[in-house]
């Protein structure tokens, strides 16, 4: 006790000296010492910087960013970017991921299969490895591999270029009118590559109030994870409804206005929280718009491909390895003369319905939370098992064997898919709660239980109070 | 065969004895900040020399937390620290305080300044303040090839010698300047090169006393902890940030935590 009184003194005693001396030091001291290292820069600078003629690159940076922030065309540019990066994608990947498919799931499952059969290996196991685990990472990889593959390295050549400052500089007094950081439209950027890095990116922000709120936000931002099914359901669903010649250009609009729509939420949700549990004013800051450098094509290549792309790769496979596995199971395990699935999916359809989705949906993002990528292939397969299509899959539990687009949608619609129930997948794709890593990582950032719970139920909340009015509406004026 | 010898003399001679380590550095023998204002390369500096691929991208604020690599270069092993951005030592957000803790209590060999050659006005304040606390010091004057393009020409000799640090001119993204750089970080390091850094002159023989008397103190309660004349001047300027950080004792902490790495 003695001890800590004593420390408890030795630290008042030096804040007191420095109390003291600071008195006797005039009170604009901190001025001054700022002034003096002004005054040196300055000098030095003069001595040794040269600048001979006009500072061509600079004026053509200005003129660029009087056109790509301007009041009138910031916003439609930025669209405009961001559709013809979908379209490029979507357009690119329909191609590698047919090739793929074909291999892992025409030659590849039937060549395992055969292994399989040729060394005696129980038909349980055979079940477990070469169609659960197997098939859901096949699926993965053919689904999911070639947009990312395409879409990476377009947004990272963006980001390369110095595109996203003037984003966030566009958005800025959105945000601030929210209430919330200006900064948030960067992290919301990142969280467009992946939401744990964007809730990671918000310790840009200092105050904690706004961070608090841009962590929450943050999964109102498209992940990695997300795209790829917005863009298979759009090119199946909303793409078909137009000619051919069309369909690309309407995908790519579709999956544009979910983005925007995250956004929109984001704004919205942020301006919510700072009028009520996360009261405040924005704050003001500086943000610096950098010079426009040429990006380095193949470098930005490599590196999204090798550091991005096989990253968010290598993760869906390891979790879509074990998913596959508990699909199987929950497909394969009877219980009073059907398998756990088909109970689920039964006890959950009523409820379901109600937001224009169904069972199978709601049993498949339950099993991807540790992973958004593996949300379709588990749709899939789990829709062939409580459908019991036949001669599309090879038994319960088993996707389908063909990989191409058209017979994805047929074993869709099979499961009663309309196009009411693409956009409800579509909306709640966008609103639901964050994957597991990100629900850790907010846990990691915040230290917080509390704000935890209110970053992954909040959207879930969201998105089906939002898919239920849809769905009331669209049968009231559809019907 | 002359020509050879000569070469083998010169420690340019032993860049091709660069082997990037990568994340795996268990034994360092030198430990070497990289810091700098938000969005002058930092992080291409970073992975130039240990062949990492930390993230890099044309916004500032891509580094949010400290990213640690390693190199080995002449027989030695550097262990390399990237910074967040800082814009100054004196600020207090969270990835600026990062920076700043390690600058300051993290005892780095070699302090790497990675400046932006088309604003050096502005990214001399941070070297300068940098200066004020260590002396073993090297300014990357990175960007140049754009600096060219603006037509800025930046005479670096007369910087160095006005700064009294070597002064390695750089385009990080072409790798261009990457081997001076590293033998000049070696010199510091093994201390074949003494730096002589500028210190800021116009302060009042009153602030100094001030600065000494009240270091003294700082030195009885906290042994060991580096740079305790800046941390007397935060204090005499009534910075909130140290002065909650000499209440709860945070100073402590940091000292020994940082300098243990």
């Amino acid at each position: 006790m003695a001890a800590s009184n004593n420390t408890e003194k030795e630290e008042e005693a030096i804040l007191s000296l420095a109390n003291k001396l600071r008195w006797d030091l005039g009170v604009d001291l901190h001025d001054i010492v700022i002034e003096s290292i002004y005054e040196d820069a300055t000098r030095i600078a003069r001595k040794t910087v040269e600048i001979k003629g006009e500072q061509r690159g600079y004026y053509l940076d200005k003129s660029i960013d009087k056109i790509v922030t301007s009041r009138l065309l910031g916003f439609p540019i930025m669209f405009l970017v961001l559709a013809v990066v979908f379209w490029i994608t979507i357009a690119g990947a329909n191609y590698p991921s047919r090739l793929l498919s074909g291999l892992f799931l025409d030659t590849i499952h039937p060549f395992l299969k055969g292994f399989a059969a040729n060394i005696g290996m129980p038909h349980w196991l055979t079940g477990v490895l070469v169609d659960g685990a197997y098939i859901s990472v096949a699926w993965v990889v053919s689904v999911m591999l070639p947009p990312m593959a395409i879409f990476f390295p377009l947004f990272t050549l963006l980001e390369d270029l110095g595109y996203l400052p003037r984003v966030a500089f566009n958005m800025d007094s959105l945000f601030r009118k929210a209430g919330a950081h200006g900064k948030q439209a960067l992290t919301l950027s990142m969280g467009f590559g992946c939401n744990a890095a964007g809730v990671i990116a918000t310790r840009i922000i200092d105050s904690p109030r706004e961070r608090l709120v841009a962590i929450i936000t943050n999964n109102f931002s498209l992940c990695n994870g997300r795209w790829p099914t917005q863009i298979l359901i759009a090119t199946l669903f909303i793409g078909s409804a137009a000619s051919p010649h069309w369909a690309g250009i309407l995908s790519a609009g579709a999956v544009v206005g979910i983005a925007v729509l995250g956004i929109f939420f984001s704004l919205v949700v942020s301006w919510g929280l700072s009028k009520s549990i996360l009261k405040g004013e924005a704050s003001a800051f500086s943000l610096e718009l950098p010079p426009y450098r040429p990006p380095r094509i193949l470098k930005t290549l490599y590196t999204s491909l090798i550091d991005r792309s096989v990253f968010v790769l290598w993760r869906a496979i390891i979790f879509a390895a074990p998913a596959g596995v508990v699909i199987w199971l929950l497909a394969n395990i009877q219980v009073s003369g059907s398998s756990l699935a088909e109970h689920f999916i039964h006890w959950a359809n009523p409820f379901a319905l109600l937001f224009g989705l169904n069972g199978v949906i709601l049993l498949a993002y339950i099993i991807a939370i540790p992973a958004n990528e593996i949300v379709i292939p588990t749709i899939l397969m789990l829709t062939v098992v409580s459908t019991g299509i036949i001669g599309m899959g090879e038994g319960a539990g088993v996707l389908f064997q063909s990989g191409s687009l058209a017979d994805i949608k047929d074993i869709l619609q099979a499961g009663g898919w309309t196009l009411m129930t693409a956009v409800n997948l579509m909306l709640f794709s966008l609103l639901h709660n964050p994957c597991s890593t990100t629900i850790y990582t907010i846990y990691k950032e915040t230290n917080s239980l509390k704000w935890t719970l209110v970053s992954t139920f909040l959207p879930v909340a969201i998105g089906l109070t939002v898919c239920f009015f849809v769905t009331q509406l669209w049968r009231l004026f559809m019907l | 065969m002359n020509n050879q010898s000569n070469c083998e003399n010169c420690s340019f001679h032993h860049k091709e004895n660069l082997v990037r380590l990568g994340v795996a550095m268990n034994k360092a023998d030198y430990v070497v900040a990289v810091a700098g204002n938000p969005n002058t390369g930092k992080s291409t500096v970073f992975n130039n020399l240990t062949g990492l691929r930390q993230h890099t991208g044309n916004w500032p604020g891509k580094t949010v937390t400290r990213a640690e690599g390693g190199f080995s270069y002449g027989g030695k092993f550097y262990k390399l620290v990237d910074l967040p951005g800082t814009y100054s030592l004196l600020s207090t957000s969270s990835e600026e305080e990062v920076a700043r803790n390690f600058i300051l209590f993290g005892k780095p060999d070699v302090t790497v300044i990675v400046a932006d050659a088309t604003r050096l006005e502005r990214n001399l304040n941070l070297v300068l303040q940098i200066l004020e606390i260590t002396d073993r010091a090297v300014l990357c004057l990175n960007l140049m090839d754009e600096a060219k393009r603006n037509n800025i020409n930046i005479d670096v000799r007369s910087l160095s010698k006005e700064l009294g640090i070597p002064v390695i001119a750089t385009n990080a993204r072409q790798k261009t300047g990457m081997s001076e750089l590293i033998t000049t970080i070696e010199e510091i390091a093994t201390g074949r090169f003494i730096c002589r850094p500028h210190r800021i002159k116009s302060r009042s023989a009153k602030l100094n006393g001030a600065i000494t008397i009240l270091s003294e103190k700082l030195a009885q309660f906290f042994p060991g902890l580096p740079n305790l004349n800046w941390v007397a001047l935060r204090l005499l300027e009534g910075d909130q940030r140290i002065i909650e950080a000499v209440e709860t004792r945070e100073l402590e902490k940091l000292g020994a935590e940082l300098s243990t790495n």
